[in-house]
């Protein structure tokens, strides 16, 4: 490789470049893996149905029920599978020393970081992505509203934003597997809060007025902490 | 093991006395509420516990950025300490509002977003306590701890936001208050006096303790230490 000779806008320009393609890199590794296996999406989707049918007799889920707790059941469904999700794509990680593999690669460590978020997103909107029409045909009612989808997709950036971090961090201690939701749910409350209440405003038919405070809110929350996270983030993954 | 230091012994000292005088005040100093009676004093201290619970909380994420730029051990130990003794306040602060609303409002406890919140800050430290629990590596310990501090802290505010934009019976006695609140008041000057006067207790409760649970800190430091090197 040649000496840069000037520092110029180019050499900015290609170190965003090898950062994205570091972190479609890990993306990718993901993803892949994912394809051959298959393991973490059919855990986490035969979860989740699990998850609504156990509500379908907790609740009765009856047509008057029914409009009142929809955004709640999927909020937890998607919050209960999603740690799983979380928790899985991080002992993956470090169960084979396949973490320290990563943290040797002479990249930047919050690409690690959005590369292990973006792919836990993907996981969380795919599993959505089935539950979704799924509860729609199970329960007869529409959900492929776009106001809900929106919201859907705001909560899942919040939720893995912070989700990701922490698994991170869970997988480093002795009661890995128990400590994860235990971290993480206390500090998801405003996406859960914002996330429901905002969807059950869209099945509803409410007023945008109303749903603004909310939608607001949950894009508040990402962006914080996407940003916290980015910053604490090699902190957490020293060695 | 050195003896404790003079500055801590008088600050105990003080602190003894302020206390007293503060039981004194919210007893016999300040009047009886018209409405409320008598168990309207538990305000003075549920503001002040409160007080100190968020002040700890606030040591904590100080310190856990501090920790986060330096590495120095003094700033794990001055976050654990905080938040330790926050937890306790806290908890504190929720029973007694438990002890006036069951009056007031009729209940033990309602999910206001002040109530809710307040709950949910105990969770997230009950998860910052379990999470260094859970590491051996005292580095490690330090840098997680340190980090789940900062993330509490801010989604705490935020919580609070998310829970507020329902409405809330809660009152409001300092700043201007909702009409619709059940429970609220308006202080006399002796009221005031010994509510102000029961905050600047209670923060220097705070110091006193956190001084001392900093030296324990330091000692179990140096009892990890000596056992490392027994078993070496």
């Amino acid at each position: 490789m040649d000496k840069p000779i000037v520092r110029n806008e180019v050499s900015a320009f290609s170190s965003i470049r090898s950062f994205s393609s570091a972190v479609w890199a890990v993306v990718w590794k993901d993803l892949s893996a994912e394809l051959r296996s298959r393991e973490l999406i059919s855990a986490m989707l035969v979860f989740a149905l699990l998850v609504i049918l156990i509500f379908n007799f907790a609740l009765e889920l009856d047509a008057k029920t029914r409009g009142t707790v929809t955004a709640g059941v999927l909020w937890v469904t998607f919050a209960f599978a999603g740690t799983l999700g979380l928790n899985r794509s991080m002992a993956m990680e470090k169960d084979r020393g396949c973490l320290d593999g990563l943290l040797l690669t002479p990249v930047d460590r919050s690409a690690i970081y959005f590369g292990k978020a973006i792919g836990n997103l993907f996981f969380m909107l795919l599993v959505e992505a089935i539950v979704l029409p799924v509860y729609s045909v199970l329960y007869s009612t529409n959900l492929f509203k776009p106001g809900l989808l929106l919201v859907i997709l705001l909560g899942s950036i919040g939720y893995v934003a912070v989700g990701t971090l922490l698994s991170a961090m869970a997988v480093q201690t002795r009661t890995r597997d128990i400590l994860l939701p235990i971290l993480l749910f206390p500090l998801v409350v405003p996406v859960m809060i914002a996330a429901v209440k905002s969807s059950s405003a869209f099945l509803e038919g409410g007023a945008m007025a109303d749903i603004w405070p909310w939608l607001n809110l949950l894009i508040v929350y990402d962006v914080i902490f996407t940003a916290v996270a980015f910053m604490v983030f090699d902190y957490v993954v020293e060695e | 093991m050195e003896a404790k230091p003079r500055g801590l012994k008088i600050l105990e000292a003080v602190t003894v006395v302020l206390f007293l005088i503060s039981l004194w005040m919210v007893f016999f100093y300040a009047p009886v509420e018209k409405v409320m009676g008598e168990v309207q004093r538990v305000f003075y201290y549920h503001v002040a516990t409160a007080w100190v619970g968020m002040l700890g909380f606030g040591v904590a994420l100080v310190a856990g950025i501090a920790y986060l730029r330096t590495s120095k051990r003094k700033w794990d130990i001055v976050g654990l300490a905080a938040v330790e003794i926050s937890l306790v306040f806290f908890f504190i602060t929720i029973l007694m509002g438990s002890i006036w609303a069951r009056p007031i409002w009729n209940a033990w406890w309602t999910w206001d977003p002040r109530l809710t919140t307040a709950t949910i800050v105990e969770l997230v430290y009950a998860a910052y306590l379990l999470l260094r629990q859970g590491i051996e590596d005292p580095d490690r310990r330090a840098r997680f701890g340190a980090v789940y501090a900062i993330l509490g802290f801010i989604s705490v505010p935020l919580t609070f936001l998310s829970i507020r934009i329902f409405r809330t019976i809660h009152p409001v006695v300092i700043g201007n208050s909702d009409p619709t609140a059940t429970g609220n008041f308006d202080m006399t000057s002796k009221m005031l006096q010994t509510f102000l006067y029961g905050l600047f207790t209670f923060s220097v409760i705070f110091a006193t303790l956190l001084w001392h649970r900093i030296r324990l800190g330091w000692l179990a430091d140096k009892v990890e230490q000596l056992r490392l090197k027994t078993s070496e």
